[in-house]
């Protein structure tokens, strides 16, 4: 371990001094800063005023075995730099409580609720903390914490699930929809209030899909664990995987071929084109354009044939592995992938010339859904929908993996935050993986495309993050004995993204919300775990 | 409009033909492992490797016997990785789709040496769930059974009961050009009232438990419950745990289970052809008590 030399970590040495008990880095982009106590407001207010950082994301892990307490991990990023902060803050188990950063910082409103409801510590002076991961109906449980088994039966459940905030007033109504939904997707109950056609306020209810993946992870030997992690999302199940293995890679201090990291470069475009083709379709049929999903979920269909070529998986699983991808591919594969994808860019022109030939689609598309830049700032919104809201972010621009730092990126970035430019940041990311794969192709034939196995050691940290078609995913681990987890924290970037939604419909008339929400297009699965 | 109606004739149809013709797939597509008893001489690695489970060993002192269950195999392909003796080899089978549960769990007795290896293969229990397997003569009846019996229309409600999503995607690339399920008269619907099939996904979680038994509860009958995937079988990499149930035939009688992960969309088509028929079945003695009556 050495002691990072960095502007910013001067600055918090002399300005924190006292409340520091340690800043340490195993790798020159993860900074670990423990602290004295839990009160991490001074130091979220100087990393965001200062030095502008962004706070990622928020997690628990109970440490009370070893460390006698538990710690909450506040992960923060500064534009510019590709290094992450983690700021490590001890809870102690007779006063589990930490304060909350959700009055000024809504991004973290649902991360610091679940730590209440997963860890069972407090979120004091919380705005709203009432249960977001556990329904309200579910016993006195905190299932991450250590002493809860993962094979816990649980009695049935009783009671209300949750109460809705009431709509009240003269002709305003509530219509209240799931979990089952009428079209073949995930579940999740929207609470809406009305005024005849306008929605007044949209209520959501999620972790319907909660299976206990975190603490899933916990059980599984770590080869294992990488089919876990593909199933964390069906449509990221690459992403995700490869999250999961680049997190137990810098833990291991692995160093991945290139061949390796340039085929992950590809299968993880070729997951962004299958996506965004398909939502490209999906928002269209939303407004009644058919025709167009129809040519949409064809080129879809000719892509995941594709990967199925590539990977034996449709949906690009079992390839991913732990120090690089588990086969190779030849020169017929590399052939395939090269005449299809230029098909593809072909007939992705007509189909976008499709659309843009339709005022009628553009009209229903434009001002339809607005997510302000404002709004979404406050709310950490990442991904898609935030480069379409003026946030301009993307991990593989900013954190740079597998082989990205070899080739040009555009970030698209617009400010108007409506449904028509998540789907034009859509149409120019397809165009942009297409020239990836391009470029990246010929780096994919030769060398190692994995490497050597080696032990894991035990008690390491480490961060793995990728930006997946949808947004920034990052799984942080601790790796434990004998080839398994200590801990495992996801992060989908629907987490983040959902309550967008909330805002994004408002005043919008309750017809809209189809569309509004497939131009988001965001994960329950992921969401929930 | 003149450019759509171009670009349309110039695709011209691209419906694949299956079950009438063979699917058309990959060579690299992994399907069912197929396992020879007879050569293998140590399953222990591909237990090791395998990631649900599905291939487990039971070792007494002097014999060994080997599980093998489709309802949990994701197809991965570790098991034939692992195993040196190339008696694991992937196949790429994927109408696996079977109404009895059973019929998806192989087992092998064999004689354990004491370095752990086994040998003389004394009883295999191998039930493939291939006695449906023409699927051609599936396709046939089944288009009869919607057209005579459902009167031209099959309508499915499908519900996520805690998948990764992945599930889904596979059912609604049904409704593509490519798979078109509208030309058997199959369409998926909004209600469960309308509905006579019921397609789940997801190892159901607890959540999930509720509403699932609600939506089963308002079809009408005469009703069929197609278990899709290897969570929904059997629970998958889930499993059973605190907030998972591991199965929808823990909550709900199941008519069909269709392996995969995800099940490719042959594979699903496969599955809900053959829940016709069950369905065909139900309707005809449901008809046959009603005269009777």
């Amino acid at each position: 371990m050495t002691q990072p030399a960095f502007p910013l970590f001067e600055a918090l040495r002399q300005k924190f001094g006292a409340q520091i008990q340690s800043l340490t880095a195993d790798r020159e982009d993860e900074t670990y800063l423990t602290l004295n106590d839990p009160d991490i407001r001074p130091i979220t207010n100087y990393l965001r005023g200062e030095f502008g950082a962004r706070l990622v994301m928020v997690f628990a892990e109970d440490r009370r075995a070893s460390e006698g307490v538990f710690f909450n991990y506040y992960v923060f990023d500064q534009k510019g730099s590709s290094r992450y902060l983690l700021v490590r803050t001890p809870i102690r188990p007779d006063d589990p409580s930490f304060p909350s950063l959700s009055a000024e910082l809504p991004a973290v409103n649902w991360q610091e609720r679940e730590i209440q409801d997963w860890f069972g510590l407090k979120a004091v002076e919380h705005p709203n903390p009432r249960r977001v991961a556990l329904h309200d109906n579910w016993p006195d449980v905190h299932p991450l914490r250590k002493d809860f088994p993962l094979e816990t039966v649980l009695p049935p459940f009783e009671g209300e699930r949750h109460i809705y905030r009431p709509a009240l007033g003269e002709g305003v109504f509530q219509v209240p929809v799931g979990p089952v939904h009428a079209g073949i997707i995930e579940p999740g109950h929207f609470n809406f209030a009305v005024a005849g056609e306008p929605i007044l306020y949209l209520q959501l209810r999620m972790f319907y899909t909660h299976k206990g993946t975190e603490k899933l992870f916990e059980k599984l030997p770590i080869p294992k664990a990488v089919f876990l992690a593909e199933s964390i999302s069906g449509d990221s199940s690459f992403s995700h995987g490869t999250a999961f293995c680049q997190a137990i890679e810098r833990a291991a201090q692995m160093e991945i071929p290139l061949r390796a990291l340039v085929m992950r470069t590809i299968l993880l475009e070729l997951e962004r084109l299958c996506n965004h083709v398909a939502d490209i379709g999906a928002i269209a049929t939303d407004v009644g354009f058919v025709i167009a999903n129809a040519h949409a979920s064809r080129l879809k269909e000719m892509l995941v044939m594709l990967n199925e070529q590539l990977t034996g998986s449709r949906l690009l699983r079992g390839m991913i592995c732990v120090g690089g991808v588990r086969r190779g591919w030849n020169a017929v594969q590399r052939d395939t992938l090269c005449s299809t994808i230029d098909s593809f860019a072909r007939e992705f022109q007509d189909l976008i010339g499709m659309i843009d030939s339709s005022e009628s689609t553009r009209d229903r598309l434009e001002q339809t859904g607005v997510l302000k830049h404002e709004k979404a700032r406050d709310l950490g919104i990442v991904g898609v929908a935030g480069r379409a809201s003026g946030i301009d972010l993307d991990t593989r621009r900013d954190h740079p993996y597998a082989a990205y730092s070899r080739y040009s990126l555009r970030v698209p970035v617009y400010e108007a935050g409506d449904v028509w430019h998540r789907m034009q940041v859509r149409i120019e990311e397809v165009r942009d993986s297409i020239s990836i794969i391009r470029k990246a192709v010929d780096e994919s034939l030769k060398g190692e495309f994995c490497a050597p196995a080696r032990a894991i050691p035990s008690d390491r940290c480490a961060l793995g993050a990728v930006e997946g078609w949808r947004g920034e995913i990052i799984h942080w681990i601790r790796t434990g004995t004998d080839n398994h987890l200590e801990r495992c924290k996801i992060k989908d970037p629907s987490l983040n993204n959902w309550p967008a939604l909330v805002e994004a419909v408002q005043g919008n008339i309750i017809a809209d919300f189809p569309v509004i929400n497939k131009s988001f297009n965001l994960s329950y699965s992921g969401t929930d775990r | 409009m003149f450019n759509i109606i171009q670009k349309t004739i110039k695709t011209g149809i691209v419906t694949a033909r299956y079950p009438d013709e063979a699917a058309k797939i990959s060579e690299n597509f992994r399907g069912r492992p197929a396992f020879d008893f007879e050569k293998w001489k140590d399953a222990r690695p591909a237990a090791e490797v395998c990631p649900t489970g599905a291939i487990s060993l039971r070792d007494k002192s002097d014999s060994r016997r080997v599980t093998v269950d489709y309802g949990l195999c994701v197809f991965c392909g570790l098991c034939a990785d692992a195993s040196s003796d190339q008696a694991v080899q992937i196949t790429r089978e994927f109408e696996l789709a079977t109404m009895d549960r059973h019929k998806l769990v192989l087992t092998a007795e064999y004689a354990l040496n004491a370095d752990g290896t086994h040998q003389q293969l004394r009883e295999v229990q191998f039930q493939s769930g291939h006695t449906d397997t023409d699927v051609e003569t599936l396709g046939r009846k089944a288009r009869e059974n919607i057209h005579k019996l459902l009167r031209r229309s099959l309508a499915i409600r499908e519900v996520d009961a805690g998948s990764c999503n992945g599930c889904e995607l596979e059912i609604v690339a049904l409704n593509n050009p490519i798979h078109d399920i509208e030309r058997f008269g199959i369409q998926f619907v909004a209600s469960p009232r309308h509905a006579d099939m019921l397609l789940v996904t997801g190892p159901v979680s607890r959540n999930m438990e509720l509403a699932l038994l609600k939506t089963y509860r308002a079809m009408a009958d005469p009703k069929v419950v197609v278990a899709v995937g290897a969570c929904g079988i059997s629970g998958g990499i889930f499993g059973a745990n605190y907030a998972s149930l591991g199965g929808v035939d823990k909550v709900l009688p199941v008519d069909v289970y269709v392996p995969g992960c995800p099940p490719r969309p042959q594979a699903l088509l496969h599955g809900i052809l053959l829940a016709v028929g069950c369905l065909a079945q139900r309707l005809d003695s449901d008809t046959a008590v009603n005269q009777k009556a």
